[in-house]
């Protein structure tokens, strides 16, 4: 029996991360390794996947599948996995994915774990990591079902190409009735910051009184060659900042050098996004915030007093 | 019109305390609490009662302590409550929760729109809405934060990261919700009260015709190995007093760890 390990992003870029975790895996299982593509691609295309390692691209060529029609993508990778199909399948945990993930699941009566931080092999198990308790705790999960679906965390794994020489099967499938109706497709608003690849990270949160004090904080931003990340408040409830910067559970999740927490509480909610920082900085004015209790440095202080002293102090050194 | 919220009680997760030597954390005497995105659902629910004059219906699965915390969403708007408690369903996992909650669904009789939070507050698994609307056969809609409901139609606007999408999808159907969509009113002191005269079903699996042993942590097709802090290894050298001084220490540490070119 060769289990077999598929992998699908509605991204390329999504696909090549799973691509460079799934290799581990079937090298492991000794099974194959293949990506499910959907919608129009040419070979120039295609082979992009076997440089990450794909030993197989099941392509379903229809055209016809639009952008976020999951009824499509769970109708064919369920079609693919079930019974003899492949039995680990991994997903991109973006939004479509996490979705696509708890549906496909369902229709293969398989365990899901969505959300991965990590997989590790032990034994013949695979026992998967995920934040739990609203991000206090990490739960070690193993799917005990024959299929096991995974959704995995953007950027958990770093894409790394790992070329071989693989092959491609069309498949034609039957397009399912469409029962959502497409009306508009809108770009959202705002610059599209990266900041999960930002090198440094200053975050704001409710500490800060008004908006026009951002530019204080973009000020410490620019010396600090630092993206600016907030918490959901400022994006969400306040509107200040745009929402491609706001850093948590249901935002983003930065890796930088170094973050800079100004006027944040540190609420497990938010944390979750930069607890993979290297050095956390905390300023706020409570003592007993916890955002404290995960700092390497912090400054108990009004960050009104705070943030301009140590712009003072940056510009003096670099003087 | 008739419209499910459905709800779910998690420990508060802000009472939560880790234990410094083993990492467990420590959940005893810690309050249940409805999830914040739960709150959103059933207020997009009260709102589609005052609008349209829907029927709102609250459902949850969970512990005893549900019939009280179940007086808060009746007090909140919803008009009837149905909540099924038994101790068999302890340790279920998202696939029988969802199979748990289709069946009451089932039972409830005939519905419009179902709606749920994206995710739970303490897991945010997100899978409770998809499985539901793969076990009923129905649309679904996920991440919305707009909606409007015209002659049977819904049109929402779901939240896809870098792009909204606007669809319209015919009921009845299911819907999650994120924390952009409403702003959740508070229970009215006034209405706790009334709230114990609305009709309340409760419901143990065999009303819903399941076998006991098919949920609960015997069944769940997810073994959990462990459930622990992460390890922090971080400095914890907090600067107090002194503003300038503090501001000197902070610099002339991040200098010396590089981290200011």
């Amino acid at each position: 029996m060769s289990p077999g390990v598929i992998v699908f992003s509605e991204a390329d870029e999504g696909t090549f991360e799973l691509l460079t975790e799934g290799r581990e895996l079937s090298k492991l299982y000794n099974t194959q390794l293949s990506a499910l593509v959907i919608g129009k691609k040419d070979e120039k295309g295609i082979e992009k996947f076997f440089e990450y390692g794909a030993e197989k691209v099941i392509h379903w060529p229809n055209e016809n599948v639009r952008t976020f029609e999951t009824d499509a993508y769970v109708h064919a990778l369920f079609e693919i996995t079930k019974q003899n199909g492949p039995d680990i399948i991994l997903i991109r945990s973006s939004r479509l994915g996490k979705e696509v993930a708890g549906r496909v699941a369902q229709r293969l009566q398989a365990g899901c774990v969505t959300d991965a931080v990590g997989m590790t092999p032990k034994g013949s198990e695979l026992v998967v990591d995920r934040y739990a308790l609203g991000g206090n705790t990490i739960s070690s999960e193993i799917i005990k079902t024959n299929k096991k679906v995974i959704s995995v965390l953007p950027r958990v794994f770093e894409a790394q190409p790992a070329p071989v020489i693989g092959k491609i099967e069309r498949i034609d499938l039957e397009k399912p009735p469409e029962r959502v109706e497409l009306v508009e497709l809108r770009k959202k608003i705002g610059e599209s910051a990266n900041i999960e690849s930002a090198e440094n990270l200053v975050c704001v949160g409710k500490g800060l009184a008004s908006k026009d004090d951002l530019a204080m904080v973009n000020e410490l931003c620019s010396l600090l060659k630092a993206e600016l990340g907030c918490s959901r408040a400022l994006s969400a409830d306040y509107h200040w900042i745009s929402e491609d910067r706001m850093v948590g559970i249901s935002g983003k999740r930065c890796k930088p050098r170094l973050n800079v927490s100004i006027g944040i509480s540190g609420q497990i909610q938010h944390t979750v996004g930069i607890m993979s920082a290297k050095i956390i900085v905390a300023i706020n004015k409570d003592k007993e915030a916890p955002i404290f209790k995960i700092a390497d440095y912090g400054v108990v202080g009004d960050l009104y007093q705070v943030v301009p002293k140590m712009i003072q102090k940056i510009k003096a050194r670099n003087n | 019109m008739h419209v499910i919220a459905c709800m779910k009680q998690t420990i508060d997760l802000q009472q939560i305390r880790i234990k410094r030597d083993t990492r467990e954390a420590v959940l005893e005497g810690a309050p249940l609490l409805f999830g914040d995105m739960d709150k959103n659902a059933l207020e997009e629910a009260v709102r589609m009662k005052e609008k349209h004059g829907a029927k709102v219906t609250v459902l949850s699965v969970g512990t005893a302590k549900l019939k009280d915390g179940i007086l808060e969403a009746l007090a909140i708007g919803a008009d009837e409550a149905c909540i099924v408690m038994d101790p068999a369903c302890e340790g279920s996992d998202t696939t029988s929760s969802a199979l748990t909650l289709a069946e009451a669904v089932r039972k409830i009789g005939v519905f419009d729109i179902i709606l749920v939070g994206e995710g739970s507050a303490d897991n945010y698994s997100g899978q409770i809405g998809s499985r539901l609307a793969e076990i009923l056969n129905i649309p679904l809609i996920t991440y919305v934060r707009e909606l409007s409901i015209e002659n049977n139609v819904v049109t929402a606007v779901r939240d896809m990261e870098a792009a909204l999408e606007v669809v319209r999808v015919k009921t009845p159907l299911v819907i999650s919700v994120t924390s952009e969509i409403n702003k959740p009113r508070r229970a009215p002191l006034a209405q706790i009260l009334r709230a114990s005269r609305k009709p309340l079903n409760v419901w143990t699996l065999k009303d819903l015709g399941i076998d006991g042993a098919k949920v609960g942590s015997t069944a769940s097709r997810i073994q959990v190995v462990s459930n622990l802090a992460p390890e922090q290894e971080r400095k914890g050298l907090i600067f107090e007093a002194d503003a300038d001084e503090a501001v000197e220490k902070l610099v002339n540490a991040l200098r010396k760890e590089g981290a200011l070119s």
